[in-house]
């Protein structure tokens, strides 16, 4: 069911993609559809001014969370960094809901307090977009220390960027999640950059998985992230240990960004090539998984025009619900800074 | 006089001071091949090379370490944080390495090093990434924090910051780099400490600082349309402050109205009241009032945003209010 070639997502002998079960195809296809144009409307959205501040578009890591997030069962708990509008929605969030956030309303999923960076949802243990690049990395330990302490079998989800393995916090977090055991799952988004800066100037080691050298019973491994089914597969591996075994692992996924950094950054800039950014988009991880099942007879050209209506009337939708959705009250701004004891 | 930006006038101040004393290098994320986050570092790599125009991962801690250690051994850094938000994670470096060494060395090892960066909260950013850290720097003793709110402040202060034999903190705003203003062709320094009356009046005092010093001085400009004459004390330092200058202000128009950009508890408008309590208690003729952001993590919803932000309007309410007008 999975890629031929476990390597990469360039550098390494091409991945040939293959369709796998049907329904579930079409389930992740329509996953990683939603946030594909989720996040074109989004764009747009920035443009007209209707969100603000710092926006970072997850546009080419679709298959990272859409494979990760789909493996997982809904009482386990996902954290992140500031590029979560992806995470969010594969993890079902409503897109109303993150789109209303987006536009800074009161029907946003933090109440219009958080915006772009600061999506949290409790009904689907989303525990955030961080925005200080590592600092969640302990809190995703934490997690993993209270599932451990209450005795349970969830797990917990802590994607990053490829920064992240150069900062203290990740190798303090590493180090207790290895040696108290805890049930975490460290996903590294490598999409090759950090802003402007490429992982090789970064980062004194060559595989970034190699990291969980330095952590006893921690297992390192490298992922094609522009091929879902790859990511899917090792997650499902990485979840069973943590599960059942209560034992941490750090996954490499190998994608890459179709965009800027973020919306004030140029899509190719001067850190990285045209011709770069055009190569990775042959291997377009929505497009890939489409076009092997077209070629496998699991999807006609069809209900692949069908799933495009459906995914555009679900993200127009949340752009006029959010449009709608009132500015939070005046009165609002005192509240949530600390919980009510006094009555 | 030539017509710059902010973030020229800083770009100008890295680059004549880095061309001055090869013991000067930049350090940071993004500051070499990237031109800077902000492009304040824009052409400095082309220009001095990466010896001394260093890229760094993003690892604030370490680097703002490499930086003190760097000092002590006799170089004199600028230490670039992408945002002041970020130098939390640093932040042990700058009070427990920079800020100590001297003192507890027995005044063997200085540190001569400036941190600097953009600081306080620009458009929609959020809670982690919106605030003022005037109050939490300027409480330590062993450094100096400097807020320029104009591009001529800007070079003078950060040229005057780099040739300091101390750790000085810089605090830029990341909605100044843009702004214009007047910067000479010739060398000038600016002297650590002293402040800088603004505009001249002899109504209200407003005490303030950086970003916030733009406000007063609009805020005085259209006060005097109504015929309230505002005296703008910019303090450009916040510590060591120039507490003669407020005195003085003070004495003259009776009345003050400190503007900050940071929260109210324990803020640099508190230490200011305090000293003006001391020293002009028998001057004053209304309570000092002071202005400020408010007592919230900044929220992202616009409207919100601007309830919570200090501004222009506030700071006449303010004004009016210690001088009885409404
Ligand atoms: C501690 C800290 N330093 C700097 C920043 C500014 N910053 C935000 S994102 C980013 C790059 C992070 O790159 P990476 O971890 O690869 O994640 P990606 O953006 O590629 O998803 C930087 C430098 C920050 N948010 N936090
Ligand atoms: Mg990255």
């Amino acid at each position: 069911m999975a890629s031929k070639k476990k390597t990469d997502a360039k550098g390494e002998a091409r991945s040939v993609r293959t369709a796998g079960d049907p329904a579930l195809d079409r389930e992740m296809l329509q996953s990683m559809l939603l946030q594909r144009r989720f996040e074109e409307k989004t764009g747009e959205a920035y443009a007209l001014g209707k969100v603000g501040g710092f926006c970072h578009l997850y546009i080419g890591q679709e298959a990272v969370s859409t494979g990760i997030i789909s493996q997982l069962r809904p009482d386990d708990y996902v954290i992140g960094t500031y590029r979560d509008h992806g995470q969010a929605l594969a993890r079902g969030v409503a897109p109303r809901a993150v789109m209303a956030e987006l536009f800074g309303r009161i029907d946003g999923c933090s109440r219009g307090k958080g915006g772009s960076m600061h999506m949290f949802d409790r009904h689907t243990n989303f525990l955030g977009g961080h925005g200080i690049v590592g600092s969640h990395v302990p809190l995703g330990a934490g997690v993993g220390f209270a599932i451990k302490y209450r005795g349970g079998d969830q797990v917990c989800v802590c994607f990053m960027g490829d920064s992240v393995v150069n900062i203290g916090a990740f190798h303090e977090a590493l180090n207790m999640a290895a040696l108290w055991k805890l049930p975490v799952l460290f996903v590294i988004e490598n999409n090759r950059y950090g802003m402007g800066t490429s992982v090789e100037r970064a980062a004194a080691v060559d595989d970034l998985s190699r990291r969980a050298d330095g952590y006893k019973g921690m297992d390192g491994i490298v992922i094609d992230g522009m091929d879902v089914h790859s990511v899917r597969e090792a997650a499902a591996k990485a979840i069973a240990r943590a599960r059942t075994e209560s034992l941490p692992s750090l996954l490499e996924i190998r994608t890459y960004r179709f965009r800027g950094h973020s919306m004030s950054d140029a899509v190719s800039g001067t850190y990285r090539s045209k011709d770069e950014l055009e190569e990775y988009q042959t291997m377009d991880p929505v497009f890939s998984l489409r076009d092997a099942m077209v070629i496998a007879g699991t999807l006609t050209v069809a209900e692949w025009e069908q799933m495009e209506k459906d995914v555009a009337a679900t993200v127009q939708d949340a752009w006029d619900f959010a449009d709608q959705s009132p500015e939070p009250p005046a009165g609002a701004l005192y509240e949530d800074v600390l919980v009510d004891t006094t009555s | 006089m030539p017509i710059i930006t902010y973030r020229e006038a800083l770009n100008q101040a890295l680059r004549e001071e880095m061309s001055r004393d090869d013991r000067v290098y930049l350090m940071g994320e993004e500051v070499g091949v990237y031109n800077g986050a902000y492009k304040v570092s824009k052409g400095l790599l082309e220009e001095f090379g990466e010896n001394r125009v260093v890229d760094s991962p993003i690892a604030e801690l370490g680097f703002a370490g490499i930086g003190v250690g760097s000092a002590m051994a006799g170089l004199r850094p600028v230490i670039e944080f992408m945002t002041w938000n970020f130098a939390l994670l640093a932040i042990d470096q700058v009070v427990n390495s920079a800020a100590k060494m001297l003192y507890m060395s027995g005044g063997q090892f200085n540190v001569p090093i400036v941190f600097r960066g953009p600081n306080g909260a620009a458009l929609q950013l959020g809670a982690q990434h919106s605030q003022a850290f005037e109050s939490w720097l300027a409480h330590i003793p062993g450094i100096k924090v400097l807020s320029p709110g104009t591009p001529y402040d800007a070079k003078g202060l950060l040229k005057s910051a780099i040739r300091d034999d101390n750790p000085v903190v810089v605090l830029e705003g990341e909605m100044l780099y843009n702004t214009k203003g007047e910067v000479p062709d010739h060398e000038y320094l600016i002297p650590l400490g002293k402040a800088d009356r603004k505009r001249e009046g002899g109504d209200c005092s407003i005490i303030t600082s950086g970003k916030m010093a733009l406000v007063a001085m609009q805020v005085a400009d259209q006060l005097a349309k109504e015929d309230i004459h505002v005296d703008v004390i910019d303090l450009l330092t916040i510590r060591p402050m120039d507490v003669e200058a407020i005195y003085e202000s003070v004495r003259k128009t009776n009345r003050a109205v400190v503007l900050e950009e940071g929260w109210e508890i324990c803020g640099i408008g508190a230490q200011v009241v305090d000293f003006i309590q001391r020293e002009c208690f028998d001057d004053l003729d209304a309570p000092v009032i002071r202005v400020h952001q408010a007592d919230v993590p900044m929220p992202y919803a616009k409207n919100l945003e601007k309830i919570a932000k200090p501004d222009a309007a506030k700071t006449i309410a303010a004004v009016k209010q210690v001088m009885y007008r409404s």
